[in-house]
């Protein structure tokens, strides 16, 4: 077990002690839940009207590379690596054989084509043993099989991870557009959504080193995730707070975090998501793209069950029989574990994540409901302290996305 | 005269005064008659749930015994059931908290009260601690 003295420490740890954060364990690290200048409320109302910062380097990177690592790719995860650009990235889940549940949601981005074919992959850090204990299980396998060879590696220089922050809200391009070194010659009006870069930022004691950004996030605001070498985090930190300042930016922990994504409609693992969970049964089939929707050939972990799944059974398939599904709960918020019953009072489910949604000021949940209960705005009821609160299907995102997409320029 | 005043009576207007605190961070103030008490989180449990986004207020004419869940109060992260320390009907329910549950953040000792019971055994009072012995509760907790 895990005590408060063997959790880890990202490098920003005594920057988040001097800027007054409340320290909680996460994924077995002393991660920031808030700091003393905002309540959780405030933080998330300042990620959605400015910017926020968000440590994240607790979360678990990886370099995929080798002549067999788009294949790799492929075969572990749904991912159409073949058809990533260099510096194109998506969201995609490691899953189990067979079954198709997944272990963990992760984002790829390929860096290089071939032939060294170089990937980047981010995972959850509450699965970092489990992630590792699965991927180096499937290499091992691969290398049997005599494919071409993929080599698996933590980001890390001198035993040291490499830092990741996320800079999240309407302010981010700004923030990040004045922060660039003036050797960088980036464009971020054309620097679209799902999209990573080799940047460089302007630190005190010259250009820093390349950083590999991408335009996205975990609150679907606008905003970039920054992947920075281990002698640099600090700095680099240091560099976006002085140079945004405190009307622009500020510090975030994972108190505001929850709630921001939740409002996103975005899945947090062990929560929403778990091994038993398909794609298609999380509302993520989109994760499959078309061309790898055959069952000859197509070979990613767990087809057998996914692909089916993607037909209904009137069509021929087998369906789901739950689906993840957005509610809007009246009355006393809907939490992890709250059952969902249908108007007639039969259980049909159970809440997932809910808390009240500081941007609407309405109660929010994702659930997983029975088959055919999912549709928007089918009522149904949660049963919260042994009282029947009203709930409504609701479409996610809960709160309008502003992802980067380039903007509408005026005629 | 030698008249000896009820050590009881004595108690009573000594508590008509002063607030009491249980461990789970309620307080109760009792009306001048002793008759109702009323009820509601301190300010030590109020700064630690942080903004409080939701309050589940009691129906009128509950009957409750002392301990059981008088409602629940709810931040952005978490929700806490609060506990009457005594036993007896609730009488009146603080509405404000429906429309502006951030009152209870605003004034958790004063306008932010949850709930006025009418009590239906005055032994309940005893045990609950004074706001000084309140103090040093929360003091040795923190500092554990």
């Amino acid at each position: 077990m895990y005590t408060d003295t063997n959790l880890g420490k990202t490098a920003l740890y005594d920057l988040h002690l001097s800027h007054g954060a409340k320290m909680v364990p996460f994924g077995n690290y002393n991660m920031p839940v808030q700091y003393s200048d905002l309540s959780v409320g405030e933080s998330h109302a300042w990620t959605r009207e400015k910017c926020s910062l968000f440590d994240v380097g607790h979360m678990v990177q990886y370099h995929v590379d080798g002549p067999g690592a788009e294949a790799f790719l492929e075969s572990v995860t749904p991912v159409g690596a073949g058809e990533l650009e260099p510096g194109q990235g998506s969201l995609s889940a490691l899953l189990h054989p067979k079954t198709g549940g997944i272990v963990d949601d992760c984002i790829i981005t390929r860096l290089e084509s071939g032939p060294k074919h170089l990937f980047y992959l981010v995972t959850n850090a509450g699965c970092r043993d489990k992630d590792y204990e699965f991927l180096c299980k499937a290499i091992e396998n691969w290398d049997h099989t005599m494919n071409p060879v993929v080599h698996l590696r933590h980001l890390q220089y001198d035993g040291e991870p490499y830092g990741l922050i996320a800079l999240q809200g309407p302010l981010a391009a700004e923030i990040m557009q004045n922060s660039l070194a003036k050797e960088c010659k980036v464009d971020i009006s054309r620097w679209y959504f799902g999209r990573a870069k080799h940047i460089t930022l302007a630190l005190p004691s010259g250009e820093s080193l390349p950083i590999v950004a991408s335009r996205g996030g975990y609150t679907g605001e606008d905003g970039f995730e920054l992947s920075i070498h281990p002698s640099q985090t600090v700095a680099v930190t240091e560099a976006l707070l002085n140079s945004a300042g405190k009307d622009k930016l500020r510090m975030a922990g994972l108190g505001a975090r929850d709630s921001l994504r939740l409002e996103a409609g975005m899945c947090l693992y062990g929560h929403d998501l778990d091994d038993t969970t398909t794609p298609v049964e999380a509302g993520l089939s989109w994760i499959v793209p078309k061309h790898r929707r055959s069952l000859e050939g197509s070979g990613f972990n767990g087809a057998e069950t996914i692909i089916p799944q993607l037909t209904t059974k009137a069509k021929g398939g087998t369906g789901v029989s739950r689906r993840r599904v957005g509610l809007v709960v009246e009355g006393a918020p809907a939490r992890e574990g709250v059952e969902v019953l249908d108007a007639e009072g039969t259980v049909i489910g159970k809440v997932t994540s809910g808390c009240p949604s500081p941007t609407l000021k309405k109660n929010i949940a994702m659930a997983y409901v029975k088959d055919g209960s999912h549709k928007a705005g089918t009522e149904l009821q949660v049963l919260v302290r042994g009282k029947k609160r009203k709930a409504t299907v609701t479409k996610m995102p809960f709160v309008a996305s502003k992802f980067w997409k380039g903007g509408i320029t005026p005629g | 005269m030698n008249t000896k005043v009820p050590a009881a009576m004595l108690a009573r207007s000594f508590t008509s005064w002063e607030k009491k605190y249980t461990q789970d961070h309620e307080w109760i103030e009792l009306s001048s008659d002793g008759k109702t008490g009323t009820i509601g989180i301190s300010t030590y449990a109020a700064t630690a749930l942080g903004d409080v986004v939701y309050v589940e207020l009691p129906q009128i004419d509950t009957e409750l015994g002392a301990g059981d869940a008088l409602g629940a109060v709810e931040s952005v992260k978490s929700a806490s059931d609060i506990l009457t320390p005594v036993s007896g009907k609730v009488v009146k329910v603080n509405e404000v908290l429906e429309e502006t549950p951030a009152t209870i953040n605003k004034s958790p000792e004063g306008d932010g009260w949850i709930a006025q019971i009418e009590i239906a055994d005055e032994g309940d009072m005893n045990g609950l601690m004074s706001a000084s012995e309140y103090k040093d509760f929360t003091e040795k907790a923190e500092g554990d």
